[in-house]
């Protein structure tokens, strides 16, 4: 009796099907891969499925945690493929135009450029949205189109390639035995959930997502607020195509984060954040993005074909979306959820915000698409 | 709304009486004028800069549509469910599963073209269904829904093969090479589907019942549904006609392109929404018209041409000028959606 009350506090934490699912997916590995959670340790670096997973995902969960906090004040950004792509080009091209490649200061001006160029498109995406008061798909969808044209444009058309040994760190790097790229997303999550969580900052953020009229009338400047998640969400993409393009020591205008706006967008919602805002989690947005990442190594050590991969992709984002739908979980768990009026009442108010306001209920197709 | 209520004579008469830059601001037929005239100062742009080139004949006119008729279908198609207030990034998946699946049933399964097209079609058509009908009965943002159509579609791309397949069938390539003379030029068979398309759509956005419901479910959904409008039934049609229209879209870019290929078509979805844009369609949904879809996959081509003429500027341009367009637009958009509410 006494695992009762618990169980079902665990089971109606927000991270907790989410994580689930990851467990699930970690596990399915084991019987294919016996050795799948061990770690070695080779050269003075740790191996690993687990610290492959963690390094791989590393770009995904960046572009992922800028993109909760844009999707919890109701907007959402496409263009953050393009402005990986973009920084990526600008580095690469600065980095490759200097003599000494390895010089420190030149790589530090190189990612320098890089980041207030990302700043900057998302200055330009929070303009549109909050000045301009344009829907934030469209808005974005401006650069997601003409970015990659950019970043053609800055490497010529080509794949630059550099050979700088102090960039080559920050996505395929190791420190203190571990990816280097891990110490980065740690500390931007970090700083992420301390501002978020310990300042006024996220309650604000989900203010605005909920009623940005209504929390503007409250005295919150909710065009800054929506400015500064635009830019915070840019700058985050620049950091992961520093990533992207130093792990491989080339920019690709073309290929760099193709479809990480929509992996992003698939983390967050995994994660248990609302695509139409006023709610969003962290914790939840990393294990999303963890999620992916583990699906897709999954499905290369468990040996099913590689081009399969979308196919899961695609089954993965209806059976999630279906489950956080409140009127699939009425059709289909109808029955159970109504027989108990406590879990009835606990599961309603837990599942979305779009079931305490009517309102917003009302309208949400609005606001996203 | 107190600002009328303080001064009963700057009401509607007033209003109405404003200056004629306001009158043509409040237009709905705006957009879609300027993208005409648009078009047709790229147009005259053109014939003065390359003249000696041949950009004067008229057959480099009529290329537009041979080269763009799979895009302007798709655009259709994404004309009715951006009507509607909805959005589908799935075209660029359809058309490429499609491409696979014509090449596929028709070089290794040895099927009859025609036996093929009704598979085909019906095969986008099913898939427009399912997600309008999860979209409307679940009530999960299209945005999300599609993108789940995007990788689903391909990803079936990459299952039923990961090489391209080229097409050698005879018949295939006799329709693709099937051209109607128009005297001073000829059109592709593609080129005059796409056309009939557009005059079907044309059709049924303007003269039956389901267009009407269409506008009207875009103009505002709620008030549809208190007058009565069979709201799941027109939403879960648009996205049908969306399917529909990408699997078509595909058929003509497998006669275009004669191969079927994983990655063809990648981001053509983009494109699509960017023409509708361009076009004058709302975003918002229930406002626009299917001829500026037209006139919104003309300029795009028309860009593609002159960059071809031009020579000397890259392929990336493409992109860059269709950005641009694609910010006027929406800004243009923004200044009329405005002028309106006041």
């Amino acid at each position: 009796m006494t695992t009762t009350p618990r169980w079902r506090a665990l089971t109606q934490h927000h991270l907790f099907w989410p994580v689930a699912v990851l467990v699930v997916l970690l596990l399915i590995n084991v019987p294919f891969t016996p050795d799948f959670f061990s770690i070695k340790m080779t050269d003075g670096h740790l191996y690993g499925s687990l610290v492959s997973i963690v390094l791989f995902g590393s770009p995904l969960i960046l572009v992922a945690v800028g993109m909760t906090l844009v999707i919890a004040t109701g907007g959402i950004d496409l263009s953050v493929g393009a402005v990986v792509a973009i920084t990526g080009a600008l580095t690469c091209s600065y980095i490759s135009d200097r003599s000494d490649q390895d010089a420190l200061s030149g790589v530090f001006l190189a990612m320098g450029i890089g980041l207030v160029a990302a700043v900057v498109c998302g200055l330009w995406n929070g303009f549109l949205v909050a000045r301009m008061g344009i829907q934030p798909i469209i808005a974005t969808l401006i650069i997601m189109v003409a970015g990659r044209g950019v970043a053609q444009l800055i490497t010529d058309g080509q794949i630059i390639t550099i050979n700088s040994e102090p960039y080559k760190l920050i996505g395929g790097g190791y420190w203190l035995t571990l990816p280097f790229s891990i110490f980065v997303v740690a500390a931007v999550v970090a700083v992420t959930v301390a501002l978020t969580r310990r300042t006024a900052l996220g309650l604000l953020v989900e203010s605005v997502g909920g009623n940005a009229e209504a929390s503007r009338l409250v005295g919150i400047r909710s065009r800054r607020i929506k400015i500064m998640v635009y830019v915070f969400c840019a700058l985050c993409a620049g950091i992961a195509g520093l990533m992207i393009s130093s792990n491989t020591s080339a920019a690709d205008g073309n290929n760099a984060g193709l479809w990480i706006e929509l992996d992003a967008i698939l983390a967050v919602v995994i994660g248990g954040t609302s695509l139409l805002g006023g709610r969003f989690s962290i914790g939840g947005t990393v294990v999303g993005a963890l999620v992916i990442q583990t699906l897709t190594t999954t499905i290369y050590t468990i040996g099913v074909p590689t081009q399969t991969n979308l196919v899961f992709k695609a089954a993965v984002v209806i059976v999630v979306c279906l489950l956080q739908s409140p009127k699939f979980r009425a059709k289909v768990f109808g029955a159970r959820f109504g027989s108990g009026p406590g879990a009835n009442g606990s599961g309603t108010s837990a599942a979305t915000p779009a079931d305490t306001t009517p309102t917003t209920a009302a309208a949400p197709k609005m606001e996203v698409s | 709304m107190s600002a009328t209520t303080q001064t009963p004579k700057a009401k509607a008469p007033d209003s109405r009486t404003t200056s004629r830059g306001a009158q043509l601001l409040g237009d709905r037929r705006l957009p879609v004028l300027v993208t005409a005239t648009l078009f047709i100062a790229m147009y005259i742009g053109g014939l003065s800069r390359y003249a000696n080139y041949g950009f004067g004949e008229p057959q480099v006119f009529l290329n537009l549509f041979i080269d763009n008729g799979y895009l302007l279908v798709a655009a259709v198609g994404a004309t009715f469910v951006i009507l509607s207030g909805g959005i589908d990034l799935s075209v660029g998946s359809v058309i490429g599963f499609t491409t696979m699946l014509t090449a596929w049933l028709v070089e290794k399964q040895g099927l009859p073209i025609l036996v093929v097209i009704p598979i085909a079609l019906g095969v986008g058509a099913f898939g427009g269904f399912l997600m309008g009908y999860v979209i409307h009965n679940f009530e999960i943002q299209p945005f999300i829904v599609t993108l789940a159509g995007l990788f689903l579609f391909r990803g079936l791309c990459l299952v039923i093969s990961k090489e391209s397949i080229a097409i050698d069938d005879s018949s295939v390539s006799s329709m693709a090479q099937a051209q109607a003379s128009l005297g001073m030029g000829f059109l592709s068979v593609g080129a005059i589907v796409a056309l009939v398309v557009l005059a079907v759509a044309f059709y049924v956005l303007h003269y039956t019942r389901f267009g009407r419901r269409v506008y009207a479910i875009g103009g505002n959904e709620q008030s549809a549904m208190l007058m009565g409008l069979p709201q799941g039934g027109t939403k879960i049609a648009v996205y049908t006609v969306s399917g529909f229209c990408s699997a078509l879209a595909g058929l003509l870019f497998t006669l275009y392109i004669q191969s079927g290929d994983p990655l063809h078509a990648t981001g053509m979805e983009l494109d699509a929404i960017a023409a509708v844009v361009i076009g004058g369609t709302l975003l918002t949904g229930g406002s626009g018209y299917v001829l500026g879809t037209l006139f919104g996959v003309l300029v795009l081509g028309l860009i593609k041409s002159i960059i071809q003429f031009e020579g000397t500027l890259s392929s990336w341009w493409t992109k860059i000028a269709t950005g641009v367009l694609l910010c006027a637009f929406i800004l243009i958009q923004r200044a009329m959606t405005t002028r309106r509410k006041t």
